[in-house]
């Protein structure tokens, strides 16, 4: 069957007829996305080396918006802000309680959605969905309503409470899908192999769906830490976490300490991803 | 035969009956008594009248949602422009920057993937406020704009008003997009990670050019991380207000900002509720409305 | 849990009446078989005859619609998979990712609290030739090292049944005829009843003391592979152990011994207990390789059978053998493989020639069966 191909593929014939032909649009056309995509990462970025640059600046008056001098000071007086530390311990108390309990909730849920067939299913889905698909504002005023509708005070409970509830669903989207990923034949050759459900369940079944845990609790405690607006409206003057604190900072003055702890979490975080993955590769080898 | 089979499917049922419930109770509960019960409440509140010191009642003042929507139309309807701009332009900048980390990225996708997210690692608030230092007057980036004339297109066009960056509609939809890029990007790359690049080699073994093979292959396939990535963008930026506030004018007011206002400051608490849930409910709408014309039922 | 185990590790793995039906559709239908202790013991048939099914009703991961699966004298239609004594290799190994080696194979051990893990797993390690490997995690094997400790973790805990569950499917040829002898082998060291569920009737011919074919939920035919394939029970049977020429006859003379079966032209002789009783429309049927190939016109030969008239349509040269399509005088295709003796020419297509094989190497079977069951379902699934 002799066809003629199409003149595209004839001109197109021979790696060497290629490189000759490279013409710079053709070139740029290539390396478009990378291009693209190296211009959104400094975007992405820019901000954060900002954060960081500017914990070293020693400002002229209240706000650390232009640069003047470099200096140690704020790194050396960390808690020099009046308040600032108070909202930090706040807000990881805060943190820890609500990614334990988050947690704990969320995974029996994830459990219970992927492993058994039960009416209310879809139900239990959407019902799960459904936060992640309102508003900050709609979820802190509606909470706000039922608090003052209830005569509850509003302080470090309700912000607990309101905490707990809107990290309930990355946890369970999290660790669900972890579950989903896990191959059922593994818990049939346990049984296979003498295990009861429990035994199982705690050799086998928990010890491969931990690390879907973990960076469920870590999204848990990241989605606390940083929360401002469902926190705003249920808080009182008496209770400031660290980005209320941020805020009132940005209408009163912004101390360099904020940047500061700004930069520590970032190299924190940073340091904990890279363990993890150290941790991650040395388990395998 | 039967009589055999019918005790011994029950005893081989044997695990606790209901357990699938019981592991749903706690977190259920809680999501029902301090989500589903709250919005309850903030209808309610809408429909009711009186003062914080004199006390509401509920009289079903359906009025409240005329008035409060007709007061406040504008900044409703900015809120969904802002988002829609802020959710286009995260798109049109995130597809490249998934595209680029599943396709191309090689050994170095893990670390990629840890500078999309690295951003979250510093409080959001800080971020924003950085882009205050980033757009200031005496900044590089607003130096760039006024030695090409940019500031001159963009006050003309009404993105900016004189002669800076911050305190105008383009440093807010700016900050909107930044502060969503991750959501976007990761649905978008989980997507296109999932595409086996042998679908592009056989494409292009028949007669496809680069960018044929792109519209109807590797658009198609990342559909679902488009949907995603679009709504996880839209809905959260839609009731944002923190960008506005920090980033804008009062001319650049989001809805966001009128409910917080009308709640924690003017105490007016049937209005505010009315908008909250106004907007709560638009969002819904349009949200089922997109899902079902794109076609994606399972989004959990 | 650990001491019932124990005491079932004597008798036969009977089913009976094993039924599992899967909303409308029936995959395992009534099937009754008697597994005795300590044979190798293979279920053979396509993808889809019920064979898995069946081995997972025995090993506890299915529940059977109706019917019963017992040890010995002990009855474990329904008990769970972790009190019967038996252990299964998957067909995905379905090892354990995050324990070692050493701590896979010691798994069951461990759940059954035995005094001697430690001996115990470091004498079937050595068995596997596993034992500089212990330490390793399954995703640094390669497939066969994968393949011997699914083995191994099973073995170890001497199950009164040993399931196999198409385990040589993931390997290529040479590793798994080499794992073929080694499943042989061990076997007949350890002693087990093995039961191995697979597709591959070579590996079942080569392996087994006794297969029992399967097709579409029920039992073809049970028996020694010889058995099984000098004397098909039906065509089933005869087109998916190796190949057979079916050709349509009548029963035209009963003798004690023998009978005549007309074909549409020429007659052939079939021995009396391979025909299918007070059947007069039957399928006559012979193995390719038991029919010699004579150019005509031939002279008188010793062979009983004869078919004359035929004409070579295509022959391939396949070194061992060659093998030839002839076309009968009334339009079939027929198969023949002749074994490269070196002495006789091959012959070429238009040829005229004519076959002949002993009566010994004739069987019949009832003309109601589908002639085209079990054709091209030998496959090796991806």
């Amino acid at each position: 069957m002799v066809a003629t191909l199409p003149s595209r593929v004839r001109a197109n014939a021979g790696p060497a007829a290629a490189r000759r032909r490279r013409s710079p649009w053709a070139v740029l056309r290539e390396n478009v996305v990378w291009g693209v995509a190296v211009l959104a990462l400094i975007y992405l970025l820019l901000p954060n080396l900002v954060v960081v640059l500017f914990s070293f600046n020693k400002p002229n008056g209240r706000f650390n918006y232009t640069w003047q001098r470099f200096s140690l000071d704020a790194w050396l007086h960390p808690c020099a802000a009046p308040g600032m530390c108070e909202s930090l311990g706040l807000s990881l108390k805060i943190g820890v309680v609500a990614t334990i309990v988050s947690t704990l909730l969320g995974t029996m849920i994830a459990f219970a959605l992927a492993r058994y067939r039960f009416r209310g299913r879809t139900g239990s889905n959407l019902l799960i969905f459904l936060p992640m698909a309102t508003p900050e504002v709609v979820m802190g005023s509606s909470l706000l309503t039922l608090f003052v509708s209830m005569g509850i005070p509003l302080g470090r409970t309700t912000i607990l409470i309101a905490h707990i509830m809107f990290c309930l669903s990355y946890v369970v989207v999290t660790v669900k899908a972890r579950i989903a990923g896990l191959d059922p034949r593994l818990e049939q050759a346990a049984a296979d192999l003498y295990a009861n459900e429990w035994q199982t369940f705690r050799r086998i079944t928990l010890p491969l769906v931990a690390p879907g845990i973990a960076a469920g609790a870590l999204l848990a405690f990241s989605l606390s830490f940083d929360d401002y607006i469902v926190t705003n409206f249920n808080a009182s003057n008496a209770s400031i976490t660290f980005p209320m604190y941020v805020w009132g900072a940005a209408a009163r003055g912004t101390p360099v300490q904020i940047n500061v702890i700004g930069t520590a979490m970032f190299v924190l975080a940073v340091l904990a991803v890279a363990l993890g993955q150290l941790a991650g590769r040395r388990r395998s080898r | 035969m039967t009589a055999t089979s019918a005790a011994p499917a029950a005893r081989s049922r044997r695990r606790i009956a209901g357990l699938p419930y019981l592991l749903l109770l706690p977190g259920m509960l809680w999501l029902g008594v301090f989500f589903v019960v709250p919005m309850v409440f903030l209808l309610s509140q809408s429909l009711q009248t009186g003062t914080l010191e004199t006390g509401y009642r509920l009289t079903f003042h359906f009025a409240t949602y005329s008035d409060s929507l007709a007061q406040f139309s504008r900044q409703f309807v900015r809120s969904f422009e802002y988002a829609f701009l802020a959710t286009v332009l995260a798109l049109l900048i995130s597809y490249p920057l998934a595209y680029a980390i599943a396709l191309k990225s090689g050994r170095w996708k893990p670390v990629l993937l840890v500078v999309v997210v690295a951003p979250f690692f510093t409080s959001f608030l800080l971020r924003t406020l950085a882009w205050q230092t980033i757009l200031n007057s005496d900044g590089l980036v607003m130096k760039f704009f006024r030695g090409t004339h940019l500031i001159e297109l963009t006050s003309a066009l009404g993105w900016t008003n004189g002669s800076q960056l911050l305190s105008s509609p383009l440093a807010v939809v700016t900050g909107l997009t930044y502060n969503f890029l991750p959501f976007m990007t990761l649905p978008l790359f989980a997507s296109l990670d999932r595409l086996d690049p042998r679908l592009l080699e056989a494409a292009g073994d028949l007669y496809a050019t680069p960018l044929t093979a792109f519209r109807r292959v590797t658009l198609p396939i990342s559909m679902p991380g488009v949907v995603a990535g679009t709504l996880l963008t839209f809905i959260p930026a839609a009731g944002d207000y923190i960008n506005s506030q920090l980033l804008g004018n009062p001319q650049t007011a989001m809805i966001g900002q009128v409910i917080e206002g009308y709640f924690l400051r003017i105490n007016d608490y049937p209005t505010a509720a009315a908008l909250s849930f106004a907007l709560m409910f638009t969002i819904l709408v349009l949200v089922s409305v997109y899902v079902r014309k794109s076609g994606t039922e399972e989004l959990v | 849990m650990a001491g019932a185990a124990r005491a079932d590790n004597s008798g036969d793995l009977v089913l009976s009446s094993l039924t599992k039906r899967f909303g409308a559709f029936t995959a395992v239908d009534d099937v009754d078989l008697r597994i005795p202790q300590g044979s190798f013991f293979a279920l053979l048939g396509p993808s889809g005859c019920g064979k898995t099914t069946t081995l997972r009703m025995v090993a506890g991961l299915e529940q059977p619609t109706a019917g019963e699966v017992r040890i010995g004298a002990h009855d474990i239609t329904y008990d769970k998979p972790y009190r019967r004594p038996v252990n299964t290799v998957f067909q995905s190994y379905a090892l354990f990712p995050h324990l070692s080696v050493r701590e896979n194979v010691a798994f069951g051990l461990k759940r059954r609290r035995s005094s001697q893990v430690d001996k115990l797993v470091a004498d079937v390690l050595e068995l596997t030739e596993l034992q500089a490997l212990a330490a390793r995690k399954p995703g640094q094997l390669s497939g066969g090292q994968q393949q011997r400790v699914a083995l191994a973790r099973a073995i170890v805990n001497k199950p009164a049944v040993l399931l196999l569950d198409e385990p040589l499917g993931a390997l290529d040829l040479k590793l798994r005829r080499q794992m073929q002898v080694e499943l042989k082998r061990i076997q007949t060291e350890v002693g087990l009843t093995f039961v191995h569920v697979t597709h591959d009737q070579e590996e079942a011919m080569t392996m087994a003391d006794t297969i029992a074919v399967m097709n579409a939920g029920r039992i073809e035919q049970l028996g020694a592979p010889a058995e099984l394939y000098e004397n098909p029970a039906t065509t089933f049977t005869a087109n998916f152990l190796g190949q057979s020429n079916l050709i349509r006859a009548t029963v035209r003379d009963r003798q004690p011994d023998s009978a005549t079966v007309a074909l549409p032209s020429g007659t052939l002789r079939v021995p009396a207990s391979r025909l299918p009783a007070g059947i007069d429309d039957v399928w006559v049927g012979v193995r390719p390789e038991k029919i010699s190939v004579e150019s005509e016109p031939t002279g008188p030969s010793g062979a009983s059978n004869r078919i004359a008239g035929l004409v070579v349509t295509d022959a391939s040269f396949m070194g061992v053998s060659t093998q030839y399509l002839v076309r009968t005088p009334w339009g079939q295709e027929l198969m023949v493989f002749e074994q490269n003796r070196g002495r006789a020419a091959i012959h070429r297509p238009g040829d005229k020639v004519s076959l002949s094989f002993s009566a010994e190497h004739t069987f019949a079977l009832d003309a109601g069966q589908d002639v085209e069951a079990g054709i091209d379902l030998d496959e090796t699934p991806s």
